[in-house]
């Protein structure tokens, strides 16, 4: 069961990032997540924003509230139309990067979440969908 | 004295602050000929790859301008949550608080006088 909590969310800025972690730390806190499953969770949605400005020039969040059984959750989908991953194995290592950052962005958000899927198509985008159970 | 400097950081930054606050805080270190630098991030709910990076390199600058550099108050959320993210902030110095992060600064800063000269 799904429950879709507003549209998509742009991001297409660095503001948008910080906008992005404040919605979904407000969605985490209305979910009754603890305090430790809050920064997860934003911290997760952080490094998955920045991917999508960096590597995309932009994309866009959409936030799910999900349910199974009595079970609470947040999945995080965010997406682009950029020039996508060629190799997604290499580009989950540890310290793998074709920016000039520390290449944990999509290793740590997947240590971060409950559940972690990846899917790209070189020239046409790549889809990061999060899943964090309370 | 008047040889530390103290930043807290109080907002959520974007990365284009955070990259200011690096080249601000290394500039300033020059024009007060700043010993240490204590970084309170009491406030902040989440520190992730980017600004983690930003800890580190403002440590590496600060140590080529002979300063050290100490990271304080780190919320028990957060530091959990670095380090799953997989992020050691190796070369950063840290302390519980602003207290205890003077006191590290005080001793480094000591010490680093006695053997002035040496390389390190």
């Amino acid at each position: 069961m799904l429950v879709p909590l507003g549209e998509d969310r742009s991001i297409s800025t660095s503001e948008d990032v910080v906008a992005v972690r404040q919605a979904v730390r407000q969605r985490a806190v209305d979910l009754g997540f603890s305090l430790v499953d809050q920064t997860k969770i934003v911290t997760a949605a952080s490094e998955l924003a920045r991917n999508t400005l960096q590597y995309a020039g932009g994309g866009t969040l959409r936030i799910e509230e999900i349910l199974n059984g009595t079970r609470r959750g947040i999945r995080l989908v965010f997406e682009d139309n950029g020039p996508g991953i060629p190799n997604i194995e290499l580009a989950m290592k540890d310290g793998y990067t074709t920016g000039n950052g520390l290449g944990l962005g999509l290793s740590g958000a997947k240590r971060l979440s409950s559940e972690f899927s990846i899917q790209s198509r070189p020239g046409e985008g790549t889809r990061v969908t999060i899943v964090r159970w309370r | 004295m008047g040889e530390y400097l103290l930043v807290t950081i109080q907002v959520d930054m974007h990365d284009r602050l955070a990259m200011s606050l690096q080249d601000d805080l290394t500039s300033k270190i020059v024009s007060v000929h700043a010993r240490g630098v204590l970084i309170d991030i009491s406030a902040l709910e989440m520190v992730d790859s980017f600004i983690g990076r930003m800890f580190g390199d403002i440590a590496a600058m600060s140590r080529v301008l002979d300063a050290e550099t100490v990271v304080v108050g780190m919320r028990p959320a957060v530091a959990i949550t670095l380090v799953e993210l997989g992020l050691s902030l190796t070369g950063v110095r840290t302390a519980l608080n602003i207290e205890r992060g003077m006191e590290l600064l005080r001793n480094l800063t000591e010490s680093r006088g006695d053997d002035a000269g040496s390389t390190r």
